[in-house]
């Protein structure tokens, strides 16, 4: 039965309804219990992004604080993967993978391969990224095409409450080691969330808004900023197709590659920036497997190659909006050889 | 201290010991030949420890080890003919020939991996141990590292984080004396890697690496501590390896310290001396397992260069389980 949560709430109840039907998942991660040892202070926090809230007196002894290292936990988190747990490990924000990054890229990701496949690392490091809230430049980084660039690493990106219960779900029970991203400011987004539990596929588009002029693919929080734009474009007569990729590794090729050659005409809108990044992946995909489809350029919606800035005044010139979207789309609609 | 041991418990040990130096002398040999591919790091000289350490171990134990792995892989029951494959990057390698010597790795002997990151395995062996306590098995983690992986702060983090956990972690620091070519004196900017126990809340010993006894003897009270619940420790081997850094390497930063560590220190021949004189072993039994362990050193190398190398489809697979 649907009713509304936010996107906080769909991520918490995610992980109480796995840690209800799996003993061995288990939560880790800074404040994650919100002060653990502190008489009083027991599950004031859950995480420092209210995600956690709830859990750690729900389910006594796994939902675990740890130090401010995070190469110690989240390689903590991998290794107790490797032994039997699935450990949901919080990494506050992604911008703080620079100080445990050898033990997702190096550790995590290879074992597999690297072991001659005998090793199963089922761990899953939610992590906050995102523009938007004046957090400046070391925390608000969208560094998903790093890990999407890491063969061995699964990564999702969810976009709405629905999406983020039932694709954190299927992160838990996945067997390789996912990193999945929560934007910073989708946390108080409310959309209907069934109660029971679901998951939703990894390597599964969604096609959030049928069209025929133009294809907009995106992820994340970019989705509803392409949707408005959508609604503006359609306003004057450019029909867009939205595609949510929901996830960046696997990728679902065929949706993109069916859309576009549908309407023959691409615009990917990303917030990351720009070189090597989701919208330049999936240009060239479009680029070397649907050529004779095109036509029109690709167009791309991205961050410039600059830091996050910290002034209101920059950071939403950095951030791509519904506006730059629409200026984006409306030459490629009208392109004509 | 040899009584304490079983007539069966001292010939593994020496078995192990000296199934890892048979196996690095030999793996130097035929390195040299140029059949060998990549980097290797031989652990000859340093038997005692992983030896030692993992004779108070069993299989709810687990440990991670370092780019100078083998010995480690073969003290905790690693398949040696399957180990000699994998540096030959053969397909019955212990990882199919796609990890190599860095990478030997046997999960289900409680074999985390060689690393080819220093400081790759502290991290990796607190989260063993948390689940083996959450699970309630009585399994204990180690994670070995040298001098070099001291400093490295995925060490430290460890090591606080087991002791805030309490977790049954044991953390072997095997100092011996460089890493790479910087000598560790010169890295290390306490006196004894072990006196950084105290700073983390846990034991720190300091231990004769070339002293097997000695060496069993500090793990055994570790490995016990851990079982009961009493929480993490820091064992340091003060002693030196054999070879270069890596199969190559000229050691032009070191002099005459090897073949005075070989004629006066070495793990083997004061194990070999001190259980022939005390009566629990005889020069036969030794020489018994001398024996065997030659035969089945020489059944490695000759089954791995006959075996097959992995084929071109092998490339693409076990990336992911599912993907």
């Amino acid at each position: 039965m649907p009713r509304n949560l936010t996107y906080r709430e769909a991520l918490n109840e995610a992980l109480a309804q796995e840690m209800e039907r799996d003993p061995s998942v288990i939560v880790m991660g800074e404040d994650n219990a919100g002060g653990e040892g502190a008489p009083g202070e027991d599950d004031a926090w859950g995480g420092v992004l209210g995600v956690t809230k709830g859990l750690y007196h729900k389910f006594p002894g796994r939902v675990l604080d740890t130090p401010i290292s995070e190469s110690a936990f989240i390689g903590a988190a991998i290794g107790a993967a490797t032994a039997g747990l699935r450990p949901v490990a919080e990494l506050m924000f992604v911008d703080f993978m620079g100080v445990c990054f050898d033990q997702i890229f190096n550790q995590a990701a290879k074992f597999r391969y690297m072991f001659g496949g005998k090793a199963v690392t089922p761990v899953v490091i939610r992590t906050m990224y995102g523009a938007g809230l004046r957090a400046a430049a070391q925390h608000s980084q969208a560094l998903y095409p790093v890990f999407t660039h890491i063969p061995g690493l699964k990564v999702v990106v969810p976009a709405t409450p629905y999406d983020a219960k039932g694709l954190l779900i299927a992160a838990i029970r996945d067997n390789d080691p996912v990193i999945f991203f929560e934007h910073k400011a989708l946390y108080d987004l409310t959309g209907p969330v069934p109660e029971e539990s679901y998951t939703l596929p990894f390597g599964e588009a969604n096609v959030v808004r049928e069209g025929s002029d133009v294809t907009i693919v995106t992820l994340g929080r970019m989705v509803h900023t392409s949707l408005a734009a959508a609604d503006e474009l359609a306003a004057s007569g450019v029909s867009c197709e939205v595609v949510d990729l929901r996830t960046t590794s696997p990728l679902d090729e065929d949706t993109i590659l069916e859309s576009v050659e549908n309407t023959g005409r691409l615009v990917v809108v990303d917030e990351a920036t720009p070189r090597c990044s989701i919208a330049t992946d999936i240009s060239a995909l479009a680029a070397s497997r649907a050529f004779g489809a095109l036509r029109a350029p690709i167009g791309m919606v991205t961050a410039p190659h600059t830091p996050v800035p910290f002034s209101a005044a920059l950071e939403d010139q950095y951030i791509p909006d519904a506006q730059r979207i629409v200026n984006a789309v409306k030459p490629v609609a009208e392109w004509r050889r | 201290m040899a009584d304490t041991l079983t007539r069966d418990q001292l010939l593994t040990a020496y078995r192990t010991m000296r199934t890892i130096r048979e196996f690095e002398e030999r793996v130097h040999k035929e390195f040299a030949t140029g059949e060998i591919p990549g980097f290797v790091h031989l652990y000859a000289g340093e038997e005692a420890s992983a030896a030692g350490v993992c004779l108070n171990l069993d299989e709810r134990d687990t440990i991670a080890s370092t780019h100078r792995g083998h010995g480690h892989c073969i003290a905790k029951g690693v398949d040696v003919g399957g180990m000699m494959a994998e540096i030959y990057g053969r397909t019955t390698g212990s990882c199919h020939g796609k990890g190599g010597s860095m990478h030997i790795a046997d999960l289900s002997k409680g074999m985390l991996g060689a690393n080819g990151i220093v400081g790759g395995g502290p991290p990796l062996i607190c989260g063993t141990a948390l689940a083996a306590k959450l699970k309630g098995t009585g399994g204990v983690s180690v994670a070995f590292f040298g001098d070099g992986g001291s400093n490295q702060g995925t060490t430290l983090e460890s090591m606080n984080l087991a002791s805030v956990w309490n977790l049954p972690a044991i953390f072997v620091a095997e100092n011996n004396g460089y890493a790479e070519s910087t000598a560790s004196t010169w890295s290390v900017a306490t006196d004894n890697i072990a006196d950084r126990a105290g700073a983390f809340g846990m034991p720190g010993v300091i231990v004769d690496g070339f002293d097997f006894f000695a060496v069993h003897e500090a793990a055994r009270e570790a490995v016990a501590r851990a079982r009961e619940g009493g929480g993490p420790t820091l064992i340091e081997m003060k002693f030196t390896r054999y070879f270069g850094h890596f199969e190559g390497d000229q050691q032009t930063y070191r002099a005459q310290e090897v073949a005075h560590a070989r004629a006066e220190l070495d793990c083997l021949t004061r194990f070999a001396a001190q259980v022939t004189a005390d009566g629990s072993l005889s020069a036969a039994d030794l020489a018994a397992v001398d024996g065997a362990v030659a035969i089945l050193i020489d059944k490695a190398v000759a089954e791995a260069k006959a075996a097959p190398l992995p084929a071109p489809a092998d490339l693409l697979t076990d990336v992911y389980v599912r993907y």
